[in-house]
């Protein structure tokens, strides 16, 4: 291994033992691992399926401010509560250091979530976890999903975007 | 004294009998010196960064937090790893071969624009907050121009370093020092480099408009586009780290117990899959940005099989790298049963015990995290979570980091020709760092997974005081417990390692040519020859249950994650 190699190497053979592991490892990785990707999009329910459009920060800026002002029904720390109805498009705006607004949603119904950041990269994530979407200004996300359980999800900026990053906080509330 | 075999310039090193050519090895001196000195830093910023996530924001302020992990990435995944493998390079080429380095002038050229790298880097994170964009800097976020140069310098010194190594491989092939093959560790030395020279280049690509754009001569970069060609760098730079510690694995494995892999032709054919689609692993960065952006088959076809052709050769070595191992073991004389090989191992040298540590947690915790989150689906829940940190705890430290510690205490006498001092220390470094660190990583990838804690937080206590914070349940601090005693046993054996290293270099005894022959001032004993003709090499049957253990724990971890995955709130469907 440190001296070259004394015999042709290319020429001797490969034994039964490491045979059998090359064998299995790649069933494991090359088989199953790789058509388990594409399967889950059949048989799964989270995948990062939506569309996608170029947006104008701006643009972006005036669909969720015309989105908050229909279905506003309260204000939490200078932030709309806004419960649109089941089944509709809802709009979700990541800036320096807020989630804009909060929304009010129904467990077990789906939603079309838009999705954009009017500045720098952000992360959508929330607590209790449910999983995590990488935001960016100029691109609008729309991905529909069913907040299946109660309760009250915090949104977690989870990519660095300035020194207040730690602050930027949202929140989801799902009724039962 | 030098041997009368030895030419001019040239020293014959008693233990191995490789002519080590002087020039290279005050340059590896230097290098090796330059890659601690980075690891001095970047392990300072890691007590910082421990501190701030498990002790809150009032002892490490949430602002501080994000230089000093500004400062650990860069030192540790890029100064430390880098500057150690140009020290690998050199000696990889020039002692290995026994031949003379090439372009000796260009070499030093080359550490110091690394090191001028280094420093302008590591002074604009810490002058300015503009520059705690930490190793992702994510375009529009914007740092100052010093912060984008040092970066380009580094890489250009690396980019000369390289150029040394291909150069002195050439050299040695042309004036027939050595044979068309290589030795296998010269081979994958050389993948290791060959993936560099690609990496450094789209480096550049993802740099040098960044750096143009902070001078004010380019408008605007596309943020889109910015992270899909930045992890077109950031994802082979981890290739060639990758690279690397294998092949300080089969070195490491050749000096302690006189390992013999069980195949050159497979072993090479395995380094050869690091070679193929190194640059689409970049796609498994961007698995939570909408199909509409990057579609389903583009996401399945690089993600999926080009990136698991790259796992197939991990998945090649951690057999191989252990059966080689076995079957130095058991061409001496511990050849009885299962597993005796690995019971009567020399557990009493560091080397070797950082060596194992490294295959196992390494393959255990960094190689099957590694494989899960950059699978589309899982990486719903891991995305910019604390699990990633988890997984690269387990590749680039536990795996390069500890492997690169082990091959040091070596490095020492055999380059350095010095004893190594507080041996007794050296002998619980690794277990000290590699179990630290292990906690820390599997603390992490729980808190992440479980619990979506999020990477990149200065304040996961109050939110730095918003109005939406909220307090995470109680298992999250006490797994936060682990993690941060975890992460101060890695720190205590980093600045063992670190103190060892400079204490020997400045005061260790210097030894001799006879003591070297005796194995004096070694890590470990040097393994004796085996006598007569190998004809078949021993069946390297304990590895085989060994590894079909880690295949087990490999599906069963995948599915688990399916499994997590499916009990969260139904997207995209
Ligand atoms: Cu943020
Ligand atoms: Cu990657």
């Amino acid at each position: 291994m440190v001296t070259a190699p004394e015999r042709v190497w290319w020429r001797v053979p490969v034994s039964r033992a490491e045979m059998v592991w090359i064998v299995l490892a790649f069933l494991l990785v090359m088989v199953f691992f790789s058509l388990w990707m594409a399967l889950w999009h059949g048989i799964g329910r989270q995948n990062a399926t939506g569309a996608a459009y170029k947006v104008a920060p701006q643009t972006y800026r005036e669909e969720v401010f015309a989105f908050a002002r229909q279905w506003k029904v309260g204000e939490e720390n200078g932030i709309p509560v806004v419960a649109p109805p089941p089944g509709s498009h809802v709009y979700l705006l990541a800036q320096r250091f807020s989630w804009y607004p909060i929304l009010k949603l129904k467990a077990g119904e789906t939603y079309h979530l838009h999705m954009a950041s009017t500045d720098v990269l952000h992360g959508f994530s929330l607590s209790p976890h449910q999983w995590a979407i990488q935001l960016y200004p100029g691109y609008e996300w729309v991905m529909s999903f069913t907040p299946d359980k109660p309760g009250t999800y915090h949104i977690i900026c989870n990519d660095f975007c300035g020194l207040g990053h730690q602050t930027m906080l949202g929140k989801i509330i799902v009724e039962g | 004294m030098a041997s009368a075999s030895a030419s001019a310039g040239y020293r014959v090193c008693p233990v191995t009998g490789l002519k080590v050519f002087l020039p290279t090895e005050r340059l590896i001196q230097a290098v090796a010196v330059s890659a601690v000195v980075a690891l001095l830093i970047g392990g300072i910023a890691a007590l910082f960064v421990v501190l701030n996530r498990w002790l809150g924001p009032d002892v490490v302020a949430p602002s501080r937090f994000y230089m000093w992990i500004a400062l650990h990435g860069w030192n540790m995944l890029v100064f430390w790893i880098v500057l150690f493998e140009v020290a690998l390079l050199y000696f990889a080429s020039s002692v290995l071969l026994s031949t003379r380095l090439v372009w000796p002038r260009l070499a030093w050229v080359s550490l110091g624009l690394m090191v001028v790298g280094v420093a302008l880097t590591d002074v604009a994170v810490v002058r300015t907050p503009q520059n705690y964009l930490s190793f992702q800097p994510y375009v529009p976020l914007q740092g100052t121009p010093d912060f984008y140069l040092g970066p380009i310098l580094f890489t250009v010194g690396s980019l000369s370093a390289l150029a040394v190594f291909f150069a002195t491989i050439y050299t040695a092939q042309k004036e027939k020092v050595v044979g068309r093959s290589l030795p296998l560790v010269v081979y994958g030395a050389a993948v290791a480099a060959i993936i560099a020279v690609a990496t450094l280049v789209v480096g550049a690509m993802a740099f040098i408009p960044a750096f143009l754009w902070s001078l004010g001569l380019v408008g605007s970069v596309d943020a889109f586009w910015w992270k899909l060609t930045y992890w077109g760098f950031g994802h082979p730079a981890q290739q060639i780290n990758l690279a690397a510690m294998i092949t300080v694995w089969y070195f490491l494995a050749y000096i302690t117990v006189g390992g013999v892999t069980p195949s050159e032709k497979v072993s090479r054919l395995a380094f050869v899959c690091y070679l193929v689609a190194i640059n689409l692993g970049s796609a498994h960065h961007l698995q939570t940005e909408a199909s509409g952006a990057l579609s389903v088959p583009w996401k399945w076809i690089n993600t999926g099989y080009l990136v698991h052709l790259a796992v197939l050769g991990s998945m090649i070595h951690a057999f191989a790298v252990p059966a080689a191992i076995e079957i130095g073991q058991r061409l001496r004389g511990h050849g009885q049963g299962w597993f005796r090989w690995l019971i009567k191992a020399p557990w009493g040298n560091p080397a070797f015990s950082s060596l194992v540590l490294s295959i196992a947690l390494f393959g255990f915790l960094g190689g099957t995290s590694g494989v899960i989150y950059g699978t589309e689906q899982p990486n719903l829940l891991w995305h910019n979570t604390l699990a990633v940190v988890g997984h690269f705890k387990g590749t680039v430290v536990l795996g390069t980091t500890l492997a690169f510690m082990g091959v040091t205490w070596y490095v020492l006498p055999l380059i350095f020709r010095r004893q190594v001092v507080g041996r007794p220390l050296a002998v619980v470094q690794p277990w000290l760092f590699g179990v630290g660190m292990a906690l820390l990583a599997v603390a992490f990838m729980k808190l992440g997974v479980a619990d979506g804690v999020p990477r990149k937080q200065g304040d996961i206590f109050l939110f730095g005081g918003s109005a939406f914070a909220f307090p995470y349940p109680a298992h999250v601090w006490a797994w936060m417990a682990v993690a941060g005693i975890g992460g101060l046993l890695g720190v205590l054996g980093g600045a063992i390692f670190v103190g060892l290293v400079v204490g020997t270099v400045l005061m260790g005894k210097r030894l001799s040519e006879a003591e070297l022959k005796g194995g004096y001032g070694l890590p470990g004993a040097v393994p004796a020859p085996v006598g007569g003709a190998v004809h078949s090499l021993p069946v390297p049957k304990g590895t085989l249950v060994l590894t079909i253990i880690f295949w087990l724990f490999f599906l069963a971890m995948y599915l688990r994650a399916f499994a997590q995955l499916s009990s969260t709130w139904p997207l995209g469907h």
